[in-house]
């Protein structure tokens, strides 16, 4: 092998400059590397991926049971989900259907408000079977902190504002935020993050109002 | 390969990073003051800018950072031998992201919470410079036990600047400091070491990149003045 110029020639390891190995001794070492680091990634993922899996499912039931009273249904909700297209959206909606005594008593759906301040606004809303908000929780946001983030439960209790709503209490034309006439406060520094909550809210309502059949007798 | 085993009785000293530092306490004055990866060097900027908007979280993506430089050395510097020059970037690259993924994946089953609040920041320490720098300025042309304390030096001196930045971002924007610690540590919510109360609105633009860019200016500014204190006739 003929020296590389653009190599440094005097390395701690090898003086020399450049080695004289060619590609094939290069390629056992970098091969023997790589296995040797799969082999440890493979290991901890052996390791850790029961209580990753555990810790993702914990999370998920500690969000569901927020929006969702745990005394209200008497099995693990997340067991007990389906997918329904929503034409609105134009996309699947993840539908957790809560049952208490083999009744369907709520559902929790996901929701995407798009039209935040920036990025998606992801929530869980939970709705008993008369059509009303039982709770509604930011499970991703990435609004900005400080002034949009105040959706988050952890922050102020303006999401804990749609707990009894329904699609006749406050009236269509009042779901909106107060500064566009409507019944929910905005905050202070921030009218988009709070008013796409809203409207999401609202889709979801709509959304669950139309599909409320399809929810419920599936079994 | 033979020279080798030479080379570690005999250094090159042509660079100032091939410097022989044998003596542990001038490993650790570089790494963590006078040849500082963040304040000196300034690298790895983009994590320590954005995630020091607390200081909890400053000092979990900085564990996380020094845990990897040190664990980066110590395997560089201990296969060294068997690192030839023409293909060291990529064996570097490749040690780095095992170990990152790894501490990704401990932190996921071990501090879920906190794993996902730094996101995108911890699989992001592979690509910090500061380490690979380390790794080829270093540990591969120096015994294991030095690496591992340059390691350390250097994995301190970023923690302590994200943790520094941290505290003071968090401080003039939420008015707390060192609040939810309990996403790192154990799992009952502990109070802020300090709250100014309800009444403190918070100086939103400290929590923003652009509160990031100016503390840390001004952190530079306060660092560089204490450097010129000292070197004053």
């Amino acid at each position: 092998m003929k020296s590389n110029p653009l190599l440094p020639n005097k390395r701690g390891f090898n003086k020399q400059g450049p080695s004289k190995y060619g590609p094939n001794k290069h390629g056992l070492i970098l091969g023997c590397f790589a296995l040797v680091v799969t082999l440890a990634l493979a290991i901890t993922q052996c390791v850790t991926q029961e209580r990753i899996d555990s810790n993702e499912k914990r999370r998920v039931q500690n969000t569901l049971a927020e929006v969702l009273p745990a005394l209200s249904y008497d099995h693990p909700l997340e067991d007990n989900s389906l997918q329904i297209f929503d034409p609105i959206a134009n996309k699947n909606r993840t539908c957790y259907i809560a049952n208490l005594d083999g009744k369907p008593v709520a559902a929790v759906l996901r929701a995407v408000a798009t039209d935040g301040y920036s990025g998606n606004i992801e929530m869980l809303v939970g709705i008993t079977i008369d059509g009303t908000v039982s709770g509604v929780r930011v499970t991703k946001h990435i609004e900005t902190p400080g002034l949009g983030d105040a959706i988050e439960s952890q922050r102020s209790d303006w999401i804990k504002g749609f707990n009894g709503t329904n699609l006749t209490a406050p009236v269509e034309s009042q779901w909106t935020v107060k500064k566009q006439g409507g019944e929910f406060d905005q905050f202070t520094g921030a009218t988009i993050t709070p008013r796409a909550v809203v409207n999401e809210v609202k889709n979801t309502l709509v959304f669950f109002e139309s599909v409320k059949s399809q929810l419920f007798n599936h079994e | 390969m033979n020279d080798t085993v030479d080379q570690l009785s005999n250094p090159p000293t042509d660079a100032p990073d091939n410097r022989q530092r044998s003596n542990w306490r001038t490993l650790l004055g570089e790494g963590l003051w006078h040849n500082n990866p963040a304040i000196v060097q300034l690298l790895g900027l983009c994590p320590l800018l954005a995630v020091s908007n607390t200081t909890i979280n400053g000092l979990s993506l900085g564990i996380a950072t020094a845990f990897t430089v040190v664990l980066s050395n110590v395997l560089v510097s201990a296969t060294r031998r068997f690192i030839l020059p023409e293909i060291r970037i990529p064996i570097y690259v490749i040690i780095i992201s095992g170990i990152v993924t790894m501490i990704g994946l401990l932190m996921n089953a071990f501090a879920h919470d906190m794993f996902l609040r730094l996101g995108i920041f911890i699989p992001l320490i592979i690509t910090n410079c500061a380490i690979l720098a380390r790794a080829e300025a270093f540990a591969s042309r120096n015994p294991v036990i030095e690496s591992a304390i340059d390691g350390i030096a250097t994995g301190a001196g970023f923690a302590a600047v994200l943790i520094a930045l941290g505290a003071i971002r968090e401080l003039i924007g939420h008015g707390t400091l060192l609040a939810d610690a309990h996403l790192l540590f154990g799992t009952s919510p502990l109070p802020p070491l300090i709250d100014f109360g309800e009444h403190y609105r918070g100086l939103l633009v400290a929590i923003l990149p652009p509160g990031a860019f100016v503390l840390f200016g001004l952190l530079l500014v306060a660092r560089n003045l204490c450097m010129s204190e000292k070197t004053k006739p």
